[in-house]
């Protein structure tokens, strides 16, 4: 399946010195040395982002339009930011859904946008494939911010990234993801990122919120939270999007917690040195307990935000930067 | 009208299994001889002469699931460019569903429906009656009358008959009137929130899936009510296997049950949907690969009476969006024989066969005279190269809209000639621009 790098999937090969494809819409499709060349690279940025002068100039020139039809405000600001400390021009433009419901409302404004010629186009959007259909339109790079259930690359991206500063590696390490995976592209992302980089996942969720076909992407599916924490390193919580669930997908919030948020309790099961993650914004008291996700020692929460900023950079710059080789133009 | 004589054909009958070289006669709109030995003194008679060269010759198709847009959506398409469509597709006689605006569902309606195929009279235009009042599923139509006025079917169109009560009583009655009630046959609330097969590809598009088992959920009970009420019922588009074995023990127990399946169904599996493609969006979706060789081995076997286009034209502002929010549905009227000879080609079935599902096999389902090639029938036919390679190009389509899943594909199989009423409605040799390039597969 083509379907993450599509549309316009550049013909040169993934040699590890670049990022070989125009836009960035999923994981799904990235080679392992595509992924290693943007945590690379985004690693650098870290050491930047930690000096009291943040900014470059590589993006100098450069216009990104940050366009998001559904709301966000950790990921839109992450890639403002990025976008200002490689030295570009951002724009946010923020449609509310309710107002974006017809489909050529969003090609037309991604006309519109691309009549102004921008550089790169950050979209989110809340259905799936809606970031592809934008791409095949305009002119300029698209980065997939986020679209329906379907993927949030960046997202995969950073917490690779946060892995592997902590863990020095990503391969051979066990990873759980736990909550809504049915309704989430984080957990998308991230299956496809921890496989391809040798990473071995499991799925942790009620039967309801798994989506069908699951164990096809190569996991292991557990209902049982211990026993699916079971000598992990990582534990990856999922928010429970009750905004996208239409109907109901579990008996209640108490019920939820109870059996699948994530106390010291059932943290038990997994390593001793096991790290915990999550996507933002948490839902205390649901998903995650209070004490678990401001612990410390163990949680990478913020951690993760931090190297959102990071991953970005290294992603508008591969993207951008990449327009400017003469080969490149027509593609 | 001079008499025409269609001669050096390979002539194609399904109704009598006739498949032999010969001619066809036709005299005053209808077939005056038929067969391997018509014997005319062309000069006497003054006959108009066609030699066919040795393609096929068979009876005009029978399209029993098509949507036109007139009355109400006619930038889709309109009476004039579906009955276009029809004809280059080989196409003489359509079936048309009630979901229009307004809604059939009424015989002054009807009635003008008929008015208005017969005012463009390419074709044959048989219009389905709604089921239900303004396809609510609750309240049944004047059958008895719009039978009478010319309703072939009773249906609800692309909506399926939910409520057990109601397709009970629409199965009764129509039993009276000796018409089919036709079911879009999926579980309403399975089908709820999904566009797209459920499994592992719409798990990685990150799109809601509808279980396959929401069609033969649908079937399995709509069968229970046909036991109950022996009415005729018959299910539209069937696209997974539990459906085809559900049907299948149900004919052999001998309940009056029929069924019927789209191109796609049989050409394209789920994965055509990949990249989000809104033209692969259909209704029912796309199946597995499993359940589109269970389709085809179905038609082989005759479980599936009937291949129909289940045409339904969409603009582009209906299909350029996020996939979940495109129309489903597509042309293909003029797709319909090139797709479906290609289980001729993979060796699925017969070239007989395919023609039957295509002529004999809906005009039985409908109750109607055509599709065949009988001494006194009209001269409905469809003269076609089986062989002979094509791109399909949706920009040439005479159909207004152009959402074809098979844009660009290669096929085999070209309609030369439509005849209705023998009057020629559609010739690949006169058509406007340059007939050689016509004739030519683009690509060459």
């Amino acid at each position: 399946m083509t379907s993450a790098i599509a549309p316009g999937a550049a013909p040169d090969r993934s040699d590890g010195s670049r990022y070989p494809y125009r836009h960035l819409l999923g994981i799904e499709g990235l080679s392992r040395s595509d992924i290693d060349f943007l945590l690379d690279r985004a690693d650098g940025f870290v050491d930047q982002n930690r000096q009291a002068d943040k900014k470059s100039t590589t993006l100098r020139g450069r216009t990104l339009i940050n366009l998001f039809f559904e709301n966000s405000t950790r990921t839109r600001t992450s890639f403002e930011l990025a976008g200002k400390r490689l030295g570009g021009d951002v724009i946010n433009m923020s449609v509310s859904t309710s107002s974006i419901k017809k489909g050529e409302t969003l090609i037309d404004t991604a006309m519109t946008l691309n009549a102004m010629h921008p550089d790169a186009l950050v979209v989110r959007h809340s259905e799936s494939g809606a970031v592809h259909l934008l791409a095949e339109k305009v002119n300029c790079s698209v980065i997939n911010a986020g679209d329906g259930s379907h993927e949030h690359p960046t997202q995969a991206l950073l917490d690779a990234l946060a892995i592997r500063r902590r863990k020095g590696r990503l391969e051979g390490l066990e990873v759980a993801i736990c909550g809504d995976v049915s309704h989430s592209r984080v957990a998308r992302s991230n299956i496809h990122l921890l496989s391809i980089m040798g990473a071995r996942v499991r799925v942790v969720a009620p039967p309801t919120l798994l989506p069908s076909g699951i164990e096809r992407f190569g996991v292991e599916v557990h209902h049982d939270m211990e026993r699916g924490l079971a000598g992990c390193d990582i534990v990856m919580m999922l928010r429970l999007q009750t905004e996208r669930m239409k109907g109901s997908y579990v008996p209640s919030i108490r019920e939820y917690f109870r059996y699948y948020g994530l106390d010291h309790e059932k943290l038990r099961a997994a390593k001793p040195d096991a790290l915990i993650m999550h996507p933002g914004p948490m839902n205390r008291g649901v998903e995650i307990d209070s004490v678990v996700a401001d612990d410390i020692d163990r949680s990478l929460i913020r951690e993760q935000v931090e190297m959102g900023v990071a991953v970005r950079m290294a992603v508008l710059e591969a993207l951008v930067t990449r327009q400017t080789e003469p080969w490149a133009k027509n593609q | 009208m001079r008499p025409t004589l269609y001669k050096n054909a390979r002539l194609l009958d399904p109704a009598t299994r006739l498949d032999a070289k010969g001619a066809v006669l036709v005299r005053d709109g209808r077939v005056a001889e038929v067969g391997p030995g018509v014997f005319v003194d062309a000069i006497q008679d003054d006959v108009e002469v066609i030699d066919c060269g040795g393609r096929c010759l068979a009876p005009g198709l029978v399209d029993m699931r098509v949507q036109t847009r007139e009355p109400g959506e006619e930038h889709m398409e309109t009476m004039v460019s579906l009955q276009a469509a029809a004809v280059a597709g080989g196409v003489t006689t359509l079936a048309t569903l009630p979901n229009t605006n307004p809604i059939i569902d009424d015989v002054s309606l009807l009635e003008f429906v008929e008015r208005l195929a017969q005012e463009v009279g390419m074709v044959n235009v048989h219009p389905y009656a709604a089921a239900t009042k303004g396809l609510k599923g609750e309240q049944m139509t004047e059958m008895g009358m719009l039978a009478e006025s010319g309703a072939v079917g009773f249906t609800d169109g692309v909506k399926a008959i939910a409520d057990a009560v109601v397709m009970r009583r629409l199965l009764s009655y129509a039993s009276m009137v000796g018409r089919p009630v036709i079911q879009h046959p999926e579980e309403p609330s399975l089908a709820r929130e999904g566009c797209a097969n459920e499994g592992e590809t719409a798990t990685r598009l990150g799109l809601a899936g509808i279980p396959a088992c929401a069609e033969v959920m649908m079937i399995e009970r709509d069968l229970s009510l046909v036991r109950l009420t022996r009415g005729r019922y018959h299910a539209a588009h069937v696209s997974t296997a539990a459906a085809i074995d559900a049907i299948r023990r149900a004919k052999a127990e001998g309940l009056a049950v029929t069924c019927d399946t789209a191109p796609h169904y049989f050409a394209l599996n789920e994965l055509a949907i990949v990249d989000y493609r809104t033209f692969a969006r259909v209704s029912p979706p796309l199946r597995s690969e499993a359940d589109r060789r269970a389709v085809a081995a179905g038609l082989a076997d005759g479980t599936i009476d009937a291949i129909a286009s289940d045409h339904a034209p969409q603009d582009q502002d209906s299909k350029r969006v996020p996939f979940a929010q495109a129309e489903p549905g597509v042309v293909g009227l003029e797709t319909l024989l090139a797709i479906s000879l290609g289980l001729v080609h993979d060796g699925t079935m017969a070239l007989l066969d395919v023609i039957e599902r295509l002529t004999t096999g809906p005009s039985r389902i409908l109750g109607l005279e055509a599709g065949r090639l009988a001494v006194g029938a009209w001269a409905d036919l469809v003269l076609f190269e089986p062989e002979r390679a094509v791109r399909i190009d949706a920009s040439r389509f005479r159909s207004k809209s152009k959402n074809s899943p098979f844009d660009g594909k290669p096929a085999q199989g070209r309609v030369w000639r439509t005849v209705y009423r023998g009057r020629t409605v559609f010739d690949l040799d006169s058509e406007p621009g340059d007939p050689r390039a016509r004739r030519e597969p683009a690509h060459a």
